[in-house]
């Protein structure tokens, strides 16, 4: 993936732009609002991840502007503010996502990886999921692996075709309780990991090769691998 | 204001006292201007009948019998109103003559003075006078009625009395008057303190602009209140800044151990470790933002977004997030009540749901878990309400301070800052937060005010 970070912060955007760069995406840095804009535009991205508040030009202004110019690039956008209310502001500019400092590396990683799908599906409406042999029809709300039919929840429908049209990428705590839930707050306890677990055993239980996978530290994945 | 109320104030209870000391001094100097006047007009009319009996004895000596008995009877002539009474009578008090039908019957007294009563039917009054002995077989008596000077007596004395209760009650009026203005002022005082105490820490004591004592003391407990706030905000920005502070340092630490624990051909007990690790730096995390959430919402930092939000379909979503975990740990977990809808910050009030939730599965022990929507008489409710052991009276009121835990829940991992941020998420929507022992269990509940508080 081929990513701008535009963050004055220096400590803050060594830490983003090694981060990415070991993961393997290609990165660009600009230290202002002034010149991220005129990188933004200049050149294409997969993803850019914007500071709210910059010298110049701040990040919400570098939205507006993209979006005003029909710039689709997905954009998250970093806060320091860090609150539900700057969240609302954020994503009404026109940004994709919101993240607030301090965040845990894996979750911008997996944020990031979630948007650069979301711009290449959004196109496209979607009436069947399939990863590996379990598939889900999205007009019947059925969900079926290898032949058998998995009798879901409403709840746990919704998170398993989240963690499927996500297959494959980490998917953090946070998304998908923002994702499925729809509600913004910090649980106090693992109560996502016993819904995930439930999901697990109704998916996995009987089934040689495992799709639902833990990532330490950071959340979950499906996949085959 | 009731009555029984007033009666019992320290002002009433002054301005009493003030009417008893007011009463009784007023008692003495009327009693002393009445015992003054009547004796100076008694002694005006003995002196009166003296210097007559002093006049007609010269006269006599002068004049013998005979001039006696005639400026007697020149001066009953001049005077019609029989202003002055004379009898002679012999020694055996048989009447000779004079502007008197008999002798009285009262007894003189050892100096010589008596008092009887005149005439028979109802017009009777009181007469003074003194007997004269004009020679060895004849006496002479001078006397004064006194009827005007005992109807200024009682007309004085029904005055006083009047008077006096005219006064007491003016006085019982006007403390009553005061103490209603000084209880009405101390009031006002009262409720702004009951408003600081239930949380609205911003609240100042009203001024009149007046400038009296009642001003001065108001304006001082207002200064007062100011340097509170400002020490207590103090405090809470050290805190606040330190939980700041590091919570970006122990991010970049998360991130390294997390790294480190993803590099290829670790040791399986070293990458156990760095989880560990992980996991503990998770929740200083968690503990540090929860703490600068309490803090923005406390100090009206953040923008609520008030939306119409259905208390029992967030109660029921809570329910359903939290099923799984509460049939794991076998309690029931139950959600009730009719649909509520009020103005309220969505995510907040699910967070704040959700620490509730959260508290009755850790310390509620075995046995249900029940949430309760609804409304009575004081307004909207949502309650949570476990089947363990209660909470101790004197921790009930120290639960909701900050990292506070009780004695026996040392065991049970958690920051102490659930209920802190429950308060603050209460506060900002105006509700109160209440915790009674349900017998058994604790409820704990968000009341919302009838009208929601304008935030």
């Amino acid at each position: 993936m081929r990513i701008l970070v535009i963050e004055d912060d220096a400590t803050v955007a060594d830490y983003v732009v090694s981060g990415l760069a070991e993961s393997g995406h290609t990165v660009d840095h600009a230290a202002d609002g002034r010149e991220g804009l005129m990188m933004a535009t200049t050149e294409t991205y997969d993803a850019i991840v914007a500071d709210r508040m910059l010298p110049g030009i701040d990040g919400l202004t570098i939205v507006r502007t993209l979006r005003a110019s029909e710039n689709l690039t997905p954009i998250l956008v970093l806060s320091a503010l860090g609150e539900v209310d700057d969240r609302v502001k954020g994503l009404k500019a026109g940004a994709d996502d919101y993240l607030a400092k301090p965040f845990a590396f894996s979750e911008l990683l997996a944020r990031l990886e979630a948007l650069r799908r979301r711009g290449q599906h959004e196109a496209v409406q979607v009436t069947r999921l399939q990863v590996a042999d379990l598939e889900m029809d999205l007009l019947s709300r059925s969900a079926i692996r290898a032949g058998q039919a998995i009798d879901l929840q409403p709840r746990e429908f919704r998170l398993l075709e989240y963690l499927m049209r996500h297959a494959g990428q980490v998917v953090t705590r946070t998304m998908l309780l923002e994702a499925v839930w729809d509600y913004h707050f910090d649980p106090q306890t693992n109560v996502i990991d016993v819904h995930i677990s439930r999901l697990r055993a109704k998916i996995d239980k009987g089934f040689e090769q495992p799709l639902l996978h833990t990532v330490r530290g950071a959340g979950y994945r499906l996949g085959s691998l | 204001m009731n009555a029984l109320r007033l009666l019992k104030t320290s002002t009433f209870q002054l301005a009493a006292v003030y009417m008893g000391l007011f009463a009784v001094s007023a008692l003495v100097m009327l009693a002393f201007v009445y015992w003054s006047t009547i004796g100076y007009m008694s002694s005006q009319t003995d002196s009166t009948i003296e210097a007559e009996i002093k006049g007609l004895a010269d006269t006599y000596r002068r004049g013998g019998l005979q001039s006696l008995a005639g400026l007697v009877n020149e001066r009953m002539a001049n005077d019609p109103d029989r202003t002055m009474l004379y009898l002679f009578a012999t020694n055996e008090y048989k009447p000779l003559g004079g502007n008197l039908p008999a002798w009285p019957e009262a007894v003189p007294t050892g100096d010589g003075w008596v008092n009887f009563t005149l005439g028979e039917d109802g017009a009777a009054s009181t007469a003074r006078g003194k007997v004269f002995g004009v020679r060895g077989n004849l006496r002479l008596l001078v006397a004064m009625d006194i009827a005007a000077l005992q109807a200024t007596e009682s007309l004085l004395l029904k005055a006083y009395v009047w008077g006096m209760a005219l006064a007491l009650v003016l006085a019982l009026l006007g403390g009553v008057l005061m103490s209603a203005s000084v209880t009405r002022r101390i009031e006002t005082i009262n409720q702004t303190s009951r408003e600081i105490m239930s949380g609205r820490l911003h609240r100042r004591m009203p001024l009149r602009g007046t400038n009296d004592e009642f001003d001065q003391l108001a304006s001082n407990l207002n200064a007062m209140l100011e340097q509170i706030d400002l020490l207590v905000e103090s405090v809470r920005n050290v805190a606040d800044g330190v939980a700041h502070d590091l919570r970006t340092p122990l991010t970049r630490l998360r991130s390294k151990l997390e790294r480190l624990a993803i590099a290829p051909g670790l040791n399986p007990n070293v990458r156990r470790e760095l989880d560990h690790c992980i996991d503990e730096a998770d929740g200083l995390l968690q503990t540090f933002s929860a703490l600068l959430r309490i803090a923005r919402i406390e100090s009206g930092r953040h923008e609520a977004s008030m939306v119409d939000v259905d208390l029992l379909e967030l109660a029921g979503d809570a329910c359903e997030l939290y099923q799984a975990n509460a049939e794991d740990q076998g309690v029931g977990l139950r959600c009730e009540g009719t649909p509520v809808t009020l103005r309220a910050d969505r995510d907040l009030l699910f967070q704040a749901l959700i620490n509730l939730i959260d508290n009755a599965l850790k310390y509620g022990g075995q046995g249900e878990v029940t949430l309760e929507v609804g409304s009575d008489a004081q307004g909207d409710f949502l309650s949570v309400r476990d089947r363990g052991p209660g909470l101790a009276e004197e921790d009930r009121v120290r639960v909701t301070g900050r990292f506070f835990r009780a004695a026996e829940s040392a065991k049970v991992a958690g920051s102490g800052l659930g209920l802190s941020l429950v308060q603050a998420v209460a506060g900002m929507h105006g509700a109160r937060l209440e915790l009674e022992n349900a017998h058994p269990g604790l409820r704990v509940s968000l009341r919302f005010p009838k009208t929601p508080a304008p935030v």
